[in-house]
């Protein structure tokens, strides 16, 4: 079973600040975390890997101190793992994003052979798009399962998955290779051990740029992105609100007034 | 301060910290309600190889070593002092093995130990032999391949939760302290049972049990060292493991004082934050300025160890008395901060005070370490 899990380094915070000019995220002395979403995924494959052997590979696209974020999936249990850096990747949008990602997987599809499973979190926890996993199974032509709960069952290349929903959750059999990206209840990912953190220290990471990987530098990055952010605002504080007292017969009338009035 | 820590040394403390805060203040309060052993968090320790920095490499560990064991200990135990102890008493229990083990005994015993698999524990105290560790009763009588133990143990941290026991015992009683010697007595051999549970003040998470030898037969190849080597045992252990009750003084302390500083800062009195007022600001200064002077101490005292300074008993016992001192200090001053707050159960501080309490008493009161200390003096003079 070999595995490929995709994470984002994201700040840590959920006050996310905004640089008005540029429509980008602040991230000065903000602490860099990986995105919460994305540790169930690591958490994932290595469950998987001690369930089914194999191998587990982490990639990450992103600037070079990324690379931080890999060692600590290395300290939880990766075994490998792959930094995709180049200014050319700077500002894409998910689409960009997903198709670097799709290069990079189809590459070391080509060097390490095959995969089965390809992890990633639901959603990053700073862009909120829940768009690059779908992406990167759409540029691959992989079945796809989002939302993943629970990974039920995986035999004769196949998998049967539960997917949650607003309702309760479908179960689903998918064949193998597929990408799953996976919600919080899927499980509670583990502390890193001191032999993995030790080992996460000395671990060498490799660095892909868009030449590495072959990717049209006009495809990724700025420059490939389909969307453009045109404006990025804090949406207004929601006022206090208003507080009628009196009888009820009067506290109503006064209310169907105000809303003849102010609001409708 | 700046202890000067290998990168190995912050990667121990990054993680203690972070099982302290992630997994064991959340529940530091249910166990010592409970009284139950916090196996969940056994476990945590166990996968993040904290049971392996007491244990040689070749056995499965990542290197005995009393400053690494201190550095897990004392940030384990700024969340609870009570669970940290069931780690220290493993390496206590553990500590008599590593020192005089033999190679079969030690391939036999510390591979599972290091892994956290299963816990150790170490029985001296009997109920008439505490400060006076020669008046142990308890006795081991050969019988061909076997020792057969009689007597109880009493006051044994671990008890009846670790699988693997060093147990004191007299071989030679006409001898007297000459005449005790170590065993490895695994649980469920016949005739080796558990008493009284100790319903205690502090460290509750702990478990605190009577051992019963009724003709318990031990294997002889059981046997660490040799007849007669009992006691010699016991304080070479003792030197060895004393920096880490210090530690988790050291670490309750720490937890204490954080307690305090938070506290005062939110409580407002007279219209400000108490911390405002120089009375408090003056108690917080000498708590942090004696936990500091007891960390330097304690610190210095693991790395001589770990260095392989052989003439330690004495610092040893220096460490354990100071930071337990200072910890009991520590946490009265947190409490009374507190007023009247911290002496409700709703605030974790009335806690620190009553686990503090027996980091004065076992593992040698610290009037036996002055003991120590005196003794060694005089020694040391007439040389």
């Amino acid at each position: 079973m070999n595995i490929i899990v995709c994470i984002k380094q994201v700040p840590e915070t959920t006050d996310v600040r905004i640089n008005p000019e540029t429509n980008t995220l602040i991230r000065d002395g903000v602490k860099s975390i990986i995105n919460p979403f994305d540790m169930y995924a690591i958490e994932e494959a290595v469950r998987l890997k001690e369930r089914f052997g194999g191998t587990v590979t982490v990639i990450t696209m992103g600037p070079p101190q990324a690379e931080s974020a890999l060692r600590e999936a290395i300290s939880m249990g990766a075994d490998e793992a792959i930094l995709i850096s180049d200014k050319a990747f700077a500002g894409g949008d998910t689409w960009a994003t997903a198709n670097t990602l799709s290069h990079a997987i189809q590459k070391i599809a080509k060097e390490k052979g095959s995969f089965d499973i390809i992890l990633c979190g639901k959603q990053a926890s700073d862009g909120d798009t829940a768009q690059v996993g779908p992406g990167i199974a759409a540029f691959l032509d992989l079945p796809q399962v989002t939302y993943v709960k629970k990974i039920e069952e995986i035999k004769n290349q196949k998998a049967r998955v539960e997917r949650m929903t607003e309702e309760g959750f479908d179960i689903l059999e998918t064949p193998l290779p597929c990408l799953f990206t996976v919600v919080k209840e899927i499980n509670e990912p583990r502390l890193p051990s001191l032999k993995g953190m030790m080992r996460a220290k000395s671990a060498k990471i490799i660095t892909w740029t868009a030449k590495d990987i072959g990717v049209d530098a006009q495809q990724v990055g700025l420059a490939g992105s389909r969307t453009t952010v045109v404006k990025i605002f804090h949406p207004p504080q929601r006022s206090g609100g208003q507080k009628l007292v009196g009888e009820p017969a009067e506290v109503v009338d006064k209310l169907v007034e105000l809303l003849k009035s102010d609001i409708v | 301060m700046n202890y000067l820590l290998t990168e190995e040394q912050k990667m121990i403390k990054e993680l203690a910290h972070k099982i302290a805060e992630e997994k064991i203040r959340p529940v530091a309060a249910h166990y010592d309600k409970t009284e139950e052993y916090p196996w969940e968090i056994i476990k945590v320790l166990a996968e993040a190889d904290l049971f392996g920095l007491f244990i040689p490499e070749e056995y499965g560990g990542l290197g005995t070593s009393v400053m690494n064991l201190c550095l897990a200990t004392e940030e384990l135990s700024r969340a609870c002092g009570g669970i940290a102890v069931c780690y220290a008493a493993s390496a206590l229990g553990t500590f008599p093995i590593i020192l005089y083990g033999n190679d079969a005994q030690k391939k036999k015993y510390l591979p599972d130990l290091a892994k956290g698999k299963k816990v150790a524990a170490f029985g001296l105290t009997e109920p008439e032999a505490g400060s006076d560790a020669s008046a142990i009763k308890t006795t081991a009588r050969k019988e061909g391949n076997y020792y057969v133990l009689n007597g109880t143990k009493h006051f044994i941290t671990n008890g009846g939760e670790a699988e693997i026991y060093t147990i004191i015992a007299m071989t030679d009683k006409s001898k007297g302290a000459r005449g005790a010697s170590a065993f490895i007595v695994e649980k469920g051999m016949k005739g080796f049972s558990f008493g009284k549970k100790e319903d205690k003040l502090g460290i509750r998470a702990s478990t605190t049990m009577e051992l019963i030898f009724d003709n318990c037969k031990v294997p002889a190849e059981n046997l660490l060292g040799k007849e007669g080597m009992g006691f010699i045992i016991t304080m070479k252990t003792f030197d060895m493991s004393r920096p880490g009750v210090a530690a988790q003084a050291l670490g309750i302390a720490q937890g204490a004082l954080e307690l305090a500083i938070r506290y005062a800062r939110q409580r407002q009195q007279f219209g400000k934050p108490i911390s405002s007022f120089q009375g408090i600001q003056w108690m917080l200064a000498d708590m942090a300025t004696e936990i500091e002077a007891a960390r330097a101490l304690v610190y210095a005292v693991a790395r001589a160890i770990d260095a392989g300074e052989k003439d330690i008993g004495s610092a040893s016992a220096m460490a354990k008395l100071f930071a337990s001192d200072v910890a009991f200090r520590v946490c009265d001053n947190a409490l009374q901060i507190h007023g009247g707050y911290g002496y409700m159960k709703d605030y974790p501080i009335e806690k620190y005070l009553r686990d503090a309490k027996i980091t004065q008493i076992y593992e040698g009161t610290n009037q036996i370490q002055r003991n120590i200390i005196g003794l060694s003096m005089i020694k040391e003079l007439v040389k």
